[in-house]
């Protein structure tokens, strides 16, 4: 009886002591090679990706009629954000739900690009509507119309939402 | 609770507070930029560096940087995308952003705060030696906000390199640093005793467990401290002191089990199997896979069986005994369902990773033995940067499949547009022609109009300015000069004076009207100038229009060929370096299920031998009182 209970003070130290080790087949310089080797890949797949970018902004959306809307929430804002609906002339052209993880972003000072299209020069009606619940937790339902003015060049804009308002910043 | 508890301890690894993330600055002034950060908040590494590095990009393009709207922020990009890159675990790549700016022509306080994420970087990669190089590197203004952090990083590079009273002097210092509290006063202790101050060092322990605090963190690492302690106390036999010690680990924290069975361990070495099994007893009922538990399952039983209630103690050991069988099956199931592949196609799954909790999530889905324990193995460093590989490597495998499909659409979409437009054009391309043709005669035209108004402005010319009908009386008259002059005959009487008069009205008309035409000409040629700038730009629209019609569906074909094949070879690529991950994990995880396999064998062949040493034991006292 003795040995044993020597045997699980002993055990204990190891508990105490060490981390879990793991099977000796797997050596330091394997893992460390192969986590290399998967950062090439990523840095391979960043740069595929980027050229990927410009080939989709070229080709879906040219510079001349490019239209984006991108989303904020306005600093301080504690009103919860279920969904925002973009309309373009009248047509629904981006609708959101946001998860828990995506509203968060946005407090923490995140943008999010909610629509890449495309539209003709000149002016636009761009209507937005959000719905949420408020701190207090009763439904919350804004909208917002603008008028946006499309030139030559790429058309960005930004819609800042806040319990108050909705604003247009003009890019 | 299990899933903090392994967080924790995960956290607690390098006994060191949760490194610094960045933060959206207070004026934005760069949308896409914010977008790089919108996708970095939610932890969606690859977009927050493939979005950043593109604005990067960018924005060094430019002819004038300054005004560019990233100018603004390229200070903090520059370090974003390092720290994006290693979240991402690109750690290579997160070494040459912090080096391009510690090279770079930046103030210094810029090139400390590079210093100190390049020297973190090489401590977290397990270089002391070169994050000691880089941090002695270090020279004149650092930003305050960094000060203790890179004075506390600075300790820990002399702890891994032995320099042990070197991280003494920096510790003493940061007491009472803020965010610290607790892991100063941890490494303080450890490093005193470990530069032979062994006193001393219990001491700073002693105070560390004694610490209070809301900060989850903080009272994980003041556990921990009692930990240590505890068990250095333990190990001397001081058995009251380290009881004193252990049970002051929280009841809760990632330390809690090994504090439990220790603590019973303090009394039952000093003879009080009473007190032993307060801990013990509470630790049985925790979870099973848990190693003190299993043990616990052992000692409990065996305090009964010191304090003489041996059928009590018989039967605990039978009920130990049964789950520790119950535990063999369940490892056993779980190393066959490894070996058949079914762990990695638990851990692919999309749904399960929606939910923060997916990890608890697994184990508690039926009929998947595989992912059992992958709580537990998460626990290593290794296996969990394994694990991260492997999942990052789906995500690659994924994305890549996505763009696959969307080459094919874009190339449909180039093949719909080339189909409509090519017909059309070569009719659009002859009917602009000939306007072209028009419009620059017009032009040409209005040209000479405006070089002659201005000419005018200098020397007058009121014939330029005639009407048609003047020019046509003119020309009558003139007529009937020529013809009188030809004849050499005067004309009937007074002829020559009426015509002399026509011509005279004529002059007076054209020269006397002459300011006021002048005038009028000038507004005409301001509202051609008008129709002119209308019709220019209707000419540039068409040509924009008439360039973007062919380049929607020209010029594609070599750039979808490259890609196409940059995708195929990192599909390949990423299934070679999944299946190589895969197998890794799937040995880490066989090696750990079968180490605690063996061990909970070793427990059952113990719970077998004591549970027949207490029947006995139980039986010969029941015929002693009997015989008595």
């Amino acid at each position: 009886m003795l040995r044993w209970r020597r045997g699980i003070i002993s055990g204990i130290s190891v508990l105490l002591l060490s981390a879990a080790a793991y099977g000796q087949e797997i050596s330091k310089e394997q893992i460390k090679g192969l986590d290399e080797q998967v950062q090439e890949v990523k840095s391979d797949v960043l740069g595929i990706a980027a050229e990927l970018n410009q080939l989709e902004e070229k080709l879906l959306y040219p510079s001349n009629t490019q239209v984006a809307v991108f989303v904020s929430l306005a600093g301080g804002e504690t009103f919860r954000l279920d969904s925002v609906e973009i309309q373009l002339d009248g047509q629904p052209v981006a609708h959101h739900l946001y998860t828990y993880k995506e509203l968060e972003a946005l407090r923490k000072g995140g943008v999010q690009r909610i629509y890449a299209g495309n539209a003709r020069s000149g002016e636009h009606d761009l209507q937005v509507l959000v719905l949420g619940k408020t701190e207090g937790g009763s439904d919350f339902k804004k909208s917002g119309r603008f008028k946006v003015d499309k030139n030559v060049g790429p058309k960005i804009v930004e819609i800042s939402l806040a319990a108050k308002d909705i604003t247009l910043n003009d890019r | 609770m299990k899933r903090l508890s392994v967080l924790l301890t995960i956290l607690l690894f390098s006994a060191s507070p949760a490194s610094a993330g960045t933060a959206a600055p207070k004026q934005l002034n760069d949308l896409h930029f914010g977008e790089a950060l919108y996708h970095a908040f939610q932890g969606d590494w690859f977009d927050a560096i493939s979005r950043l590095d593109a604005e990067l990009v960018q924005h060094y393009g430019v002819d004038e940087p300054e005004r560019d709207t990233l100018h603004y922020h390229v200070g903090q990009a520059k370090f974003d995308v390092g720290d994006f890159e290693l979240a991402y675990r690109m750690h290579r790549r997160a070494g040459r952003a912090f080096t391009a700016v510690i090279e770079g022509n930046v103030e210094e306080p810029v090139r400390n705060e590079a210093i100190f994420r390049l020297a973190r970087l090489y401590f977290q990669k397990d270089q002391p030696v070169n994050a000691q190089d880089a941090v002695e590197s270090v020279r004149g203004a650092v930003p305050p906000e960094i000060r203790n952090d890179l004075d506390f990083l600075r300790a820990q590079i002399h702890m891994a390199n032995g320099r042990f009273a070197e991280a003494v002097r920096i510790l003493r210092d940061l007491q009472n640093a803020k965010g610290l509290e607790g892991f100063a006063a941890y490494n303080l202790g450890i490093a005193l005793i470990k530069d032979g101050k062994e006193l001393e060092g219990r001491q700073v322990l002693d105070r560390t467990g004694q610490i209070n605090s809301k900060e989850e963190l903080t009272l994980a690492i003041k556990d921990k401290a009692n930990l240590v302690l505890g068990f250095k106390l333990f190990k001397e036999k001081n058995f009251e002191g380290a009881k004193l010690v252990l049970d002051r680990v929280r009841m809760n924290g990632p330390f809690s089990n090994r504090a439990l069975l220790a603590s019973g361990w303090a009394d039952a070495s000093k003879e009080r199997f009473e007190r032993a099994l307060v801990p013990w007893s509470a630790l049985v009922t925790r979870e099973v896979t848990d190693a003190p538990v299993q043990e616990a399952m052992l000692t409990v039983p065996y305090a009964y069986g010191k304090l003489n209630v041996n059928s009590k103690a018989a039967v605990m050991y039978g009920s130990a005994l049964e789950k520790f069988d119950t535990e063999v099956d369940r490892l056993e199931a779980s190393i066959r369902s490894v070996r058949e592949g079914h762990f990695l196609q638990a851990l692919a799954r999309e749904e399960m990773k929606q939910d923060a909790d997916w990890v608890v999530k697994l184990r508690k889905l039926p009929q998947t033995p595989e992912t059992y324990y992958l709580l537990d193995l998460m626990a290593s460093h290794d296996f969990q940067e394994s694990l991260k590989n492997y999942l990052d490597l789906e995500g690659l495998r994924r994305r890549l499949e996505v763009w696959e499909r969307d080459l094919d659409a874009f190339e449909e979409i180039i093949e719909q547009r080339r189909a409509y437009y090519q017909p059309l054009l070569p009719a659009i391309d002859r009917e602009f022609r000939r306007l072209d043709s028009q419009m620059r005669l017009r032009l040409e035209q209005r040209e000479r109009i405006e070089q002659r108004l201005k000419a005018m402005l200098v020397v007058p010319r009121p014939d330029y300015l005639a009407t048609a009908g003047e020019r046509v009386i003119g020309e009558r008259i003139a007529l009937l000069e020529r013809e009188r002059t030809a004849g050499g005959t005067a004309g009937p009487g007074g002829v020559e004076a009426r015509i002399r008069r026509l011509r005279g009205v004529l002059h007076w008309n054209i020269y006397t009207e002459y300011d006021r035409r002048f005038t009028e000409a000038y507004q005409h040629l301001r509202d051609l100038n008008r129709e002119v700038d209308l019709l220019k730009g209707q000419y540039a629209a068409f040509v924009r229009t008439r360039q973007a019609a062919t380049q929607s569906y020209e010029g594609y074909d070599d750039v979808i060929r490259r890609q196409r094949s940059l995708i195929g070879n990192a599909r390949e690529k990423v299934g070679e370096l999944m299946a190589r991950q895969g197998q890794m994990l799937e040995t880490m995880a066989v090696n750990e299920l079968n180490a605690r396999r063996e061990r909970v064998a070793e427990f059952q062949t113990k719970a077998r031998f004591t549970m027949a040493d207490s029947y006995d034991r139980a039986i010969r006292t029941q015929t002693r009182e009997m015989g008595e």
